[in-house]
């Protein structure tokens, strides 16, 4: 019983950090349409910015973890909007797909050229500290990034729920047109989605990456697994994410467990496929019906 | 161009093709086959891809599948050509099958399903080497030798290999044509009014899929014998993207956009070998900005300089139809 709580706690952590991963995705693909294929690579990346911050500009730990959130959001989030999206979407969104993976190749390699082809360890955010939770040893670690990753969907949900500028993003998800009409400045609301969506996957890149270290090709299996947990939750709801997230990161960590451990990257398939053979808007999504 | 030129233009290149690799060494000749190989997987993701406006992201797992069907079959004794109708069908009802989920779906489920089911392939292959050998792959696989004309010499397997690219462009340009093809380019260019029309869209792209993964299992019959030594990690996800980008690059949706795609993307890095490790970088750097100002790709290019310097002339019909890509 200790192990399946322990088993079920660092899994829901690392589920939390794949929900963060999978709301940015989420809320460009509402915002844009923009099925983003380097939203892996957005996470490997800002680990890398703040090594770079640290060992380039002698930066301490902390100021460069904010110096690596600001240059994720300026160049993740801002120019990946203005010198890729922007651009190529009018050509449609099959050619924006493939723009962006092969965008995901050109992070990914020059990373590699440039930084280091060998995994950087990483400084941990939170003590690495066990701690014993009704019979289960856990790593304070583990806990807090799942407390943080949960306080930092739910500041998300207010803002989107609460706020001015939250409200008129959802307009812009929900009726691009009808929203203009009503006053909303669409294309700032479509750039705010870009730079969320940036600072999402710079948190997670802090939060996920002491525990897998930092590594050029860590994108390759996150940004499956963020995918998958937006289809499996739901496409269009932010709790959607959130719940896909968190089941695939305990089910990954269950069926290693109990299952088997070679097959454990195959687990995201088969939910995927489940979930479309049975429920296609997925577990918490509401259906939109098939326009073709 | 009219339909004389055009047909003499195809026979310059396949003039071109059976002489290119006259005197040259057996490393130049492998550079050439293997652009053919990737010719024909490209050929049928352009299907996928342009025709039918889905993306594939498992190319690379369907030639895994014709690769490993026909290894295994050949190397128990059995002559290629009666491997190759096994590693077709193989390949077509796995498609079938990856396909019906997810064209039930609407949006670009297809790319996520292929990317996982690439993964699941490259496990399996690794995992079950009791049958796929694991991660030491498959050895010494015989080329196929017809009596009279073997292919063990590099230039025969060479020879070869463009006949049975010929044949596959051929069977291509068939089904572009048929009834079916049309259905594919009507339902590119206009979904919904496909749909009002009595296309049954879902059966159209899921065939659509399923032939194109044929054709990606076709390059993996012919890719068995050319290496003659197969393994998991040569029909990884980033094998797939790389033909992704061929069509790309080629141009898709028009007939000989793969056959572009796949020199640039075989023949580049031979020319760029100077750049060492910051090839992929240059590459992907490049096909950002050629889909920011030529989305059509490279033919596309081609149809711009034309209608820039000679614009009298007729385009090309086929031009037409793939420029617009949506």
């Amino acid at each position: 019983m200790s192990q399946f709580l322990q088993v079920l706690l660092s899994g829901l952590a690392t589920g939390s950090i794949y929900a963060l991963v999978a709301i940015g995705f989420t809320l460009v693909w509402q915002a844009a349409q923009t099925v983003n294929f380097a939203q892996g690579e957005f996470v490997m990346l800002p680990a890398f910015f703040v090594l770079a911050g640290m060992s380039l500009f002698g930066l301490p730990f902390w100021t460069a973890l904010l110096f690596g959130l600001a240059v994720s959001v300026v160049v993740l989030g801002l120019m990946f909007k203005k010198l890729v999206a922007e651009p190529i979407l009018p050509h449609g969104g099959i050619t924006l797909i493939i723009a962006t993976m092969a965008l995901g190749i050109l992070l990914k390699e020059s990373v590699k050229e440039f930084y280091s082809a060998e995994a950087q360890p990483f400084p941990s955010i939170f003590p690495n500290d066990p701690i014993n939770v009704f019979g289960a040893v856990l790593s304070m670690q583990d806990i807090l990034n799942l407390v943080l990753s949960l306080a930092i969907v739910v500041a998300l949900t207010l803002f989107l729920n609460r706020t001015r500028t939250g409200r008129c993003m959802q307009a812009t998800a929900q009726n691009p047109a009808v929203a203009e009409i009503l006053g909303v400045n669409v294309k700032r609301m479509i750039l705010y989605a870009f730079l969320i969506n940036a600072a999402l996957a710079a948190l997670a890149s802090f939060l996920i990456t002491p525990v897998y270290l930092a590594k050029f090709s860590n994108g390759e299996t996150l940004g499956l697994i963020a995918f998958i947990a937006a289809i499996v939750g739901g496409f269009n709801q932010i709790r959607g994410a959130l719940v896909g997230g968190l089941l695939i990161g305990v089910l990954d960590n269950l069926t290693a467990a109990y299952v088997t451990a070679e097959y454990r990257a195959a687990l995201p398939l088969v939910l995927l496929i489940g979930i479309i053979l049975v429920r296609p808007q997925g577990i918490m999504g509401t259906s939109e019906g098939r326009a073709v | 161009m009219n339909g004389r030129r055009r047909t003499l233009f195809i026979l310059g290149l396949l003039v071109l093709a059976i002489a290119a690799p006259i005197g040259q060494g057996n490393y130049i000749i492998y550079v050439l086959t293997s652009w053919l190989v990737f010719a024909i997987a490209a050929m049928g993701l352009n299907l996928t891809l342009g025709y039918a406006g889905q993306i594939s992201l498992a190319q690379a797992s369907f030639m895994a599948i014709g690769a490993y069907v026909t290894s295994l079959l050949t190397l128990a004794g059995w002559h290629w050509i009666l491997t190759l109708p096994l590693a077709l069908i193989a390949c077509f009802v796995v498609g079938l099958l990856l396909g019906y989920p997810a064209l039930r779906v609407k949006g670009h489920f297809l790319a996520f399903v292929t990317l996982a089911f690439n993964t699941l392939v490259f496990l399996v292959l690794r995992n079950e080497d009791w049958l796929t050998g694991g991660s030491y792959g498959l050895v010494g696989m015989p080329r196929p030798d017809f009596g009279l004309f073997s292919t063990m010499k590099q230039l025969h397997f060479y020879y070869f290999t463009l006949g049975v690219t010929v044949l596959a462009a051929l069977a291509m340009w068939g089904i572009v044509r048929s009834p079916w093809g049309r259905a594919f380019k009507a339902l590119r260019e206009n979904p919904i009014r496909a749909e009002s029309l009595g296309v049954d869209t879902r059966r159209i792209t899921l065939l659509a899929f399923a032939i194109g993964s044929a054709f990606g299992g076709l390059a993996g019959t012919l890719i068995a014998p050319l290496v003659q030594f197969i393994e998991p990690g040569s029909f990884g996800l980033a094998h797939s993207l790389r033909i992704l980008l061929m069509v790309v690059v080629g141009g898709s949706g028009y007939f000989f956009g793969p056959f572009l795609g796949a020199a640039v993307v075989i023949l580049l890095p031979e020319v760029l070998r100077f750049t060492e490790g910051y090839y992929l970088i240059i590459y992907s750097a490049l096909v950002i900005v050629m889909l920011v100002f030529v989305p059509s790709g490279l033919i596309g290019v081609w149809g711009r300089l034309r209608e820039k310097f000679w614009p009298r002339h007729q385009v090309r019909a086929d031009m037409k139809e793939g420029a617009g890509l949506k």
